[in-house]
């Protein structure tokens, strides 16, 4: 078994309580960080600890809590993004649902460290569900003292509210978050100025994920060093994986980084191996954003090294022949999924979850939706797949948010590594009529079919 | 001060200025295209991307590259930093690509548009748009609807610029349109039907670069290049006075603020002087227009032209042609 | 787009729902109470039968002190938000990537032979809405639905039929406040 740093007491009966977190040494971090430390000796631990944003962008959370700007007179906060919305992302709902006080803890904790005295959980509309869950542990965490005026006598004081959003995936990018949070619509804004400078109600403000706030807590209780011997490299700690698709045993694991790719998949403790003894075609490793790739480079990168969980490894070939370890939404496919009919659901998901605001986003997103519909339903025709190239490349790069790539890099990807599939939608329009084509007659690429002498 | 370089031409601006207006004091064809950014509209710009530049050079303290190109309307320059527009390809790429997004959509009705000859989206497709568009699909569509008695809103047209809901919350007390839904749905709406009525609503006229918000009054009444642009003012106790009266004759068919070379209005007008003055008599006339020669407005001939500034101009442009350093811009034709 | 049906001085919250919304409001800076809008248009859609009429929005916006166009440019904005009257049961499936993977194109048509309806309609009744939404962040149990607050996980075809014989037994209007 693997280490785990944030969900060991996990399936301990009534941990959702406080009574039952608090006996299996929760809001241990508050105690040590509140009566012992002070708020840049946390900030310090958290930056030695290497803990990289696990919300998808991987940067580095020590130094984003530095960035703050801490001279200005105005309110600090720490906003929590809960917006979940990537699809193949499942992690932050797992971890507030089965242990709510984690987030809690995290959320005090850093607080504490960036010196708000207000801070908000941002959570996507449809967990609603996760807000009582959420709303009832505060409540406990008030009862008891880590919340509210002079927290454990130490003079600090904490309030934390859930804020529902109302269904829009935009908001899980944090200056579209704010601007949500601030009662608005979620169009991203322009940077700079940075929420480190100007962010909720133009005041200096922190945004991390779910799963970035609770890792707050063993580090805070290790020690940032401690918490780094976890993993390899720059890929400190462990990381929850959201592992869907078409595997034996879909759901969340926690993982130490650098465990290898094969095992994460094959191997019982997790995915279990592809579900009806069949072969697999492609993984999608970081969330729907991320490049797809084949099952051949998910699992050797190109140079032929053994691929490993890691934000290095997955991203070893660059976009060539590499991926993004991303927000850990970890899609499996077999042999019978088509990645056309994949792809389009995606594209179809940006599509319905561009603000608007700029241009190439708005207008682009659309416009490779209708291409990919055309081509899997067979109507496309042989100019779409370079059309498909060239908008997603005039769209990458040219959006006021990550949105805009987020929509292109799945396309320019799919494209890449399987564009066998592409043209035979193209040149079989028949086949592909049926939307299961490729369960009722298994793909197989031109160059294999002239191999057999067919 | 900050000293900067775009397209290889060196100025130096005031602290804060962004890439776009620093380019707007050199001046010519480095000054990149703007759709949505607007100078006296707070928060206007980012939005349509085509002002989209590549930094090569961030600062002299922090000479790196910006990773990605950068929309030149909101991004401060730094004292040192390197601007390419024109001279690089990338920009120009992308730029294509942006005017092909904006078109995408758009109806394409120049020939029954009221803003054909002054559409900023007109010249920008003729600038750096393709011939043929590569969209097969159906093209999104709304109905027409007037928002208030003068002003005829053509969704279709629009580019959501949101130029006019920056007009309605800053200029005018109490915005009731704006921008209902999202992404390739977003319009631009009351979303009840609600007259959109103020002293300084006309104004959305004005601010929007395309046939999306037309002067109702001046509805298919003439072709703009038909008309002759006269600077006019008269005593107004609300707004500045000072308009453009577009003529046929002795007839004034439309009203106008004044827009500067860019096409951004520096004095905005209340709706009396917009509305309510189409009497030549009611104004101070100031004298001809200057319009562009670029412009198919400029084939009014109404003006006369400065050959020899004209001679200069096109030397000036040619010399850039070869590739040498950009020689100052002649004041008299950019004014 | 909706028509009035209400008039402006029917529309009142509950003094229950009155006293969560000025909780809400609380939760803000002061001056900051249009941070509120998202949270109580959703107790708004609750009370006032799963839609946000015009009415309602109003009635949200002078509660809150805003325009009546900021809140109809983010009601638009958001998708749990539905602007026109939906059924007593709101069955949203979600159609995205890995739900797709594990049959939600097969739940889909199985609920519209079931409800007889297309994805988008209403069942003459009134008593299904029936919606497709992209990804709900439920792909490990995909696939899946949401009804109101609740999530429906590893659905079957047969887990569907009882799900709707439920439904329509217990004829309580979704929400995702409960």
């Amino acid at each position: 078994m693997g280490k785990k740093l944030l969900t060991e007491n996990i399936n301990v009966p009534g941990i959702e309580t406080f009574e039952v977190y608090r006996k299996n040494g929760g809001y241990a971090s508050v105690e040590k960080a509140l009566k012992t430390m002070t708020p840049d000796e946390v900030t310090e631990e958290v930056k030695k600890s290497g803990l990289r944003g696990r919300g998808g962008a991987g940067f580095p959370a020590g130094m984003k809590w530095s960035f703050l700007d801490r001279k200005s007179e105005k309110p600090r906060y720490l906003v929590c993004n809960a917006d979940e919305s990537e699809p193949g992302t499942f992690k932050d709902r797992y971890l507030m649902e089965k242990m709510p006080h984690l987030l809690v803890e995290g959320m005090i904790t850093g607080s504490y460290a960036l010196g708000a005295k207000t801070s908000y959980i941002y959570i996507r509309g449809e967990y609603m569900y996760i807000v009582r869950i959420l709303e009832k542990a505060i409540d406990e965490a008030y009862a008891a003292g880590f919340l509210g005026q002079n927290i454990l006598g130490t003079g600090y004081s904490l309030d934390l509210y859930v804020h529902p959003g109302a269904g829009a995936y935009i908001c899980g990018e944090e200056t579209a978050l704010l601007e949500s949070l601030e009662g608005k619509r979620g169009n991203p804004r322009l940077k700079p100025p940075f929420p480190a400078v100007a962010g909720l109600y133009a005041a200096p403000t922190v945004v991390n994920n779910v799963e970035t706030i609770a890792a707050v807590v063993p580090i805070v209780n290790l020690g940032g060093d401690e918490y780094a011997k976890t993993g390899i490299g720059k890929s400190t700690g462990t990381k929850l994986i959201s592992a869907s698709g078409h595997i034996n045993k879909p759901g969340i694991y926690e993982i130490e980084l650098g465990l290898p790719v094969e095992e994460f998949i094959y191997s019982d403790e997790y995915c279990g191996g592809i579900w009806k003894g069949r072969k697999m075609k492609a993984v999608v490793a970081g969330g729907s954003s991320v490049p797809i790739l084949p099952a051949d480079l998910i699992l050797k990168t190109a140079k032929g090294e053994q691929r490993l969980m890691t934000y290095e490894s997955l991203a070893d070939g660059g976009f060539v022949s590499g991926t993004m370890l991303g927000s850990g939404g970890f899609i499996v496919y077999d042999e019978t999924a088509c990645i056309v009919r994949n792809l389009w659901t995606f594209a179809r998901f940006y599509h319905h979850e561009s603000c608007g605001q700029c241009s190439p986003c708005r207008e682009g997103t659309g416009w490779m939706e209708k291409v990919l519909h055309r081509i899997e339903h067979g109507h496309g025709h042989s100019g779409d797949i370079d059309l498909l190239v060239d908008v997603a490349k005039k769209i990458e790069g040219n959006t006021i948010c990550p949105l805009g790539d987020a929509a292109a890099w799945p396309v320019a990807s799919a494209i890449r590594h399987f564009r066998e599939e592409f043209e035979y939608h193209v040149k079989y329009p028949e086949k592909v009529k049926n939307p299961k084509h490729f369960e009722v007659e298994p793909f197989v690429s031109e160059k294999k079919l002239e191999a057999v002498g067919a | 001060m900050a000293k900067v370089t775009i397209d290889g031409v060196e100025v130096e601006v005031a602290d804060g200025t962004t890439i776009l207006n620093a380019a707007r004091q050199i001046g010519g064809d480095l000054v990149p295209p703007a759709m949505c950014y607007y100078t006296s509209l707070k928060d206007s710009g980012g939005k349509c991307r085509v002002c989209l530049v590549k930094v090569t050079q961030g600062s002299a303290k922090d000479p790196r590259p910006m990773p990605k190109l950068v929309a030149s309307c909101r991004t401060p320059v730094m004292d040192g930093m390197v601007v390419q527009n024109i001279t690089s390809p990338e920009v120009l790429e992308a730029r294509k690509g942006v005017v092909e997004f904006l078109l995408l959509n758009h109806p394409l009705d120049c020939p029954i548009c009221d803003q054909a000859g002054e559409c900023d989206l007109q010249n920008l497709a003729y600038e750096h748009g393709a011939a043929k568009t590569r969209y097969e699909e159906d093209r999104r569509t709304f109905e027409k609807i007037d928002i208030g008695d003068k002003i005829k809103l053509h969704m279709t047209r629009c580019i959501l610029c949101y130029r006019c809901t920056y007009v309605a919350d800053q200029l005018t007390d109490g915005r009731v349109h704006g921008i209902m839904n999202r992404g390739d749905k977003s319009e631009i709406s009351t979303y009840i039907e609600k007259a959109v009525d103020n002293d300084f609503s006309g104004n959305m006229i004005d601010v929007c670069p395309v046939g999306a918000l037309t002067d109702k009054t001046f509805r298919f009444k003439s072709r703009v290049w038909f008309t002759n642009p006269q600077d006019a003012h008269r005593d107004c106790p609300k707004c500045s006075g000072k308009v453009v009266l577009w003529m046929k004759g002795d007839d004034v068919l439309r009203v106008s603020a004044r827009k500067d070379q860019y096409g951004e209005v520096k004095e905005y007008i209340c709706n009396e002087c917009r509305y309510d003055h189409k009497n030549v008599a009611d104004w101070t006339v100031e004298g001809p227009r200057h319009i562009d020669r670029h412009s198919v407005i400029a084939q009014n001939h109404y003006e006369r032209t400065d050959l020899l500034a004209m001679k200069k101009e096109i030397e000036r442009q040619i010399e850039f042609e070869k590739g040498k350093t950009l020689p100052e811009p002649n004041p008299s034709l950019t004014a | 787009m909706p028509e009035k049906t209400e008039k402006m001085e029917e529309i009142k919250f509950s003094e229950q729902s009155l006293a969560l919304v000025n909780r809400i409001i609380k939760r803000y800076p002061e001056g900051r109470q249009k941070s509120a809008l998202l949270p109580v248009l959703h107790v708004a859609q609750a009370e006032f039968n799963g839609w946000l009429s015009p009415p309602v929005m109003d009635y949200v916006a002078s509660l809150l002190s805003i325009k009546p166009v900021e809140v109809y440019e983010v009601a638009s904005f958001y998708s749990m938000y539905n602007l026109e009257p939906v059924g007593t049961c709101l069955i949203e499936v979600c159609q995205t990537g890995p739900c797709w993977l594990r049959g939600s194109d097969d739940i889909v048509a199985h609920l519209e032979n079931k409800l007889n309806i297309k994805v988008g309609e209403t069942t003459a009744d009134g008593m299904f809405t029936l919606k497709t939404v992209e990804c709900l962040g439920s792909c490990g149990t995909a696939p899946m639905l949401q009804c109101g607050a609740k999530y429906h996980e590893n659905l079957t075809t047969d887990k569907v039929d009882a799900l709707v014989e439920d439904l329509r037994s217990a004829n309580v209007r979704s929400t995702y406040m409960k």
